[in-house]
């Protein structure tokens, strides 16, 4: 049994001029002990499924899927205490900004601290004893002086380790991350990342990655979902999508990669995300495909088998390969 | 701290001397001239007028009398009034309890109504209860207190007869006063329906006065709420699985705090500006009343050190403001 099983997930949000589709039905299986990235650009609605999952949406936001269980619990038919207790204890998330993600009004110590008070019979002393342990696993040098800091006392990355360490005070089953190292530098990003596997196969916590960037994509996943316009367009293994990937829009993320790509500028992919009212018919990405076609723009692309990534695609590419 | 503290008295310094100027020209820009007021109908020869205006030394140029008040003020003399003949700061003093008292339970009922009524109309965003509550408190900032208080008068006082109309207690007490604060001394006096009576008193008069800074904490408290909730960190907290109520009432009220107290703090102004209208209606023997009556008598050293501690309070409270902006804002209080 998976740890995290949904099922055609669709997100919508209530807006001025109509509903718009954030996330268009999408499946997520993830494992106990796994990690599975979630790639795409912004507005693909990576996010916006996880903040579901989390039942972080605002009230704006319509959240329907056949099946949303965590454990083989079913989220959704949860009273608010009883999904609180998962939230925050089996499930936990990090987030893109450290720096305004802590509360500003409150000690490091404080905030770790009060997480453990939520999900743990710990007393004072053993809360704060866990704090100190925490910020050490994190790597926080002088942990027990910097429980007392406040937030703005802290650099960006080190504002991250002190997300993570509240993230994995109760011992998640599951931890999302946010574009963990997008705000921060790169030589941080870096080690951000390690930690985080690092955390991942010590306490054998299954984590999904979402991140627009494919460099991360290699050194921590093992398998990913690739993400367009709300829609998952292609599922593989971290190794076969590295190698052979069949959706022109995965293909087309790697070869923007800096070491891919040959020449003196790096290729990009022409034109933005559609958004709400600029939808094309058929298959969403037609508008930027290199291999669209007439079918492409009028009929909705089938799911392909497994064998091809499942790429919600007309021409999947790398197919006679597949064949031979 | 410590410096934190030494760095915003030093910057007291400048608006206390400006405050000074203010006040001694302000009343002698008015016309009318108190010699004049004293003598009231009676005529007066122009000897005696002059003899008069020696005596109070009005005839001295303006840079020597305002030298002479601001001597008078480093040595914590504010001088004596021209119509009672009593020091200025020893009718302040007797006078003061009262305003006080009336301000403080204003600012209270005040604070303790608009801070969860703006909560709430945040958290329900669009709701009937909040529009009810904004709409509410839009009627309630302009609305004039003096109309305000004469509308509560009549319906409380006339129509139901649950409160009285003027004064601080009723005549049947009557007992000493160590602090000068009517709620406390009758407590204090142990004499029976004498508490009571003082609430009695207060209560119509704090609900004028605090009606202007309700409506603006309510407002104020609702829009910081609806920033600070759109936060990331109030994200996290839900993330943490911590209880709604936490979530709001801590995490993110306590950041909402920070600009409500200020507003709290700048409203302290608007109330002894109020309480100058509300003591007036209300027959409430406080220091509104008392600069009213000594502008009408033109009573100099009264209204130039009168509106100087005025003045100097509403400083001393801006800067607890200050302090307490520092103590509830980890992020002053470190740089």
């Amino acid at each position: 049994m998976p740890l995290l099983h949904i099922e055609n997930l669709s997100v919508s949000f209530e807006t001025a001029s109509g509903a718009f589709l954030a996330v268009d039905s999408v499946d997520f299986d993830v494992d106990a002990g796994e990690r599975l990235a979630i790639v795409g650009e912004s507005g693909s609605g990576k996010s916006v499924a996880m903040l579901a999952v989390m039942g972080l949406l605002p009230p704006t936001a319509t959240v329907t899927a056949d099946r949303l269980e965590f454990a083989g619990r079913d989220l959704r038919g949860l009273s608010p205490r009883a999904r609180r207790e998962v939230i925050g204890g089996d499930v936990a998330m990090i987030f893109q900004e450290p720096m305004s993600s802590l509360n500003p009004c409150f000690t490091v110590g404080f905030q770790i601290k009060e997480a453990l008070a939520a999900h743990t019979d710990l007393d004072r002393k053993g809360r704060q004893e866990r704090a100190v342990e925490l910020m050490r696993q994190v790597g926080i040098p002088e942990p027990e002086r910097r429980l007392t800091a406040f937030p703005h006392q802290l650099s960006g990355g080190m504002s991250q380790r002190v997300m993570i360490a509240m993230a994995t005070a109760c011992r998640p089953k599951l931890l999302i991350a946010d574009e963990p190292t997008t705000a921060l530098d790169v030589t941080i990003q870096a080690q951000i990342l390690d930690l985080l596997v690092e955390l991942q196969k010590d306490h054998d916590m299954a984590l999904i990655l979402i991140t627009h960037d494919m460099g991360v994509v290699a050194e921590t996943a093992q398998r990913v979902v690739v993400q367009y316009a709300g829609q998952q367009v292609e599922r593989q293994d971290v190794f076969g999508l590295f190698e052979a990937p069949h959706h022109p829009y995965t293909a087309a993320l790697l070869d923007a990669l800096p070491d891919r790509a040959s020449g003196n500028r790096l290729p990009a992919i022409s034109g933005v995300v559609p958004g709400q009212g600029d939808r094309p018919q058929g298959c969403l990405f037609n508008p930027r495909c290199r291999f669209a076609d007439e079918t492409c723009r009028k009929v909705v692309p089938p799911r392909q088998p497994p064998e091809l990534g499942e790429a919600l695609c007309h021409y999947p590419l790398h197919r006679e390969e597949k064949a031979a | 701290m410590f410096r934190f503290v030494l760095q915003r008295i030093s910057l007291l310094i400048p608006t206390f001397i400006g405050v000074s100027i203010v006040a001694f020209a302000f009343i002698r820009l008015l016309p009318g001239d108190p010699i004049l007021l004293l003598a009231g109908e009676r005529g007066m020869t122009a000897e005696r007028y002059a003899e008069l205006q020696q005596v109070y030394g009005y005839d001295r140029p303006l840079l020597v009398q305002y030298g002479d008040y601001l001597w008078g003020i480093l040595q914590g003399d504010l001088g004596t009034s021209i119509v009672t003949k009593r020091p200025v700061l020893s009718e302040f003093m007797t006078l003061f309890p009262a305003t006080l008292e009336l301000s403080f339970c204003a600012i209270v009922f005040a604070a303790a109504l608009g801070i969860p009524a703006g909560v709430f109309a945040a958290v329900k965003r669009g709701s009937w209860f909040d529009q009810t509550i904004m709409g509410t408190a839009l009627v309630g900032y302009s609305m004039p207190i003096f109309w305000w208080g004469l509308l509560l008068i009549i319906l409380f006082s006339g129509i139901l007869g649950w409160t009285p109309v003027s004064g601080r207690i009723s005549l049947l007490y009557y007992f000493p006063q160590p602090t000068g604060f009517m709620l406390i001394d009758s407590l204090l006096s142990g004499q029976e329906g004498a508490f009571k009576s003082a609430v009695s008193h207060l209560i119509l008069p704090a609900i004028v006065l605090g009606t202007i800074p309700l409506a603006v904490i309510a407002r104020q408290t609702r829009s910081a709420m609806l920033e600070v909730l759109g936060e990331d960190y109030v994200r996290t907290a839900r993330a943490k699985g911590l209880p709604p109520l936490r979530v709001v009432g801590l995490h993110a009220l306590r950041n909402a705090l920070i600009p409500v107290i200020t507003v709290i703090g700048l409203q302290v102004g608007v109330l002894l500006a109020g309480a100058i209208l509300t003591e007036t209606i209300f027959s409430w023997p406080g220091v509104g009343k008392w600069m009213v009556d000594s502008v009408f008598k033109r009573d100099y050293p009264v209204v130039q050190g009168g509106l100087l501690l005025i003045a100097g309070l509403v400083m001393v409270v801006n800067l607890i403001v200050d302090l307490l902006y520092g103590l509830i804002n980890p992020r002053i209080r470190h740089n």
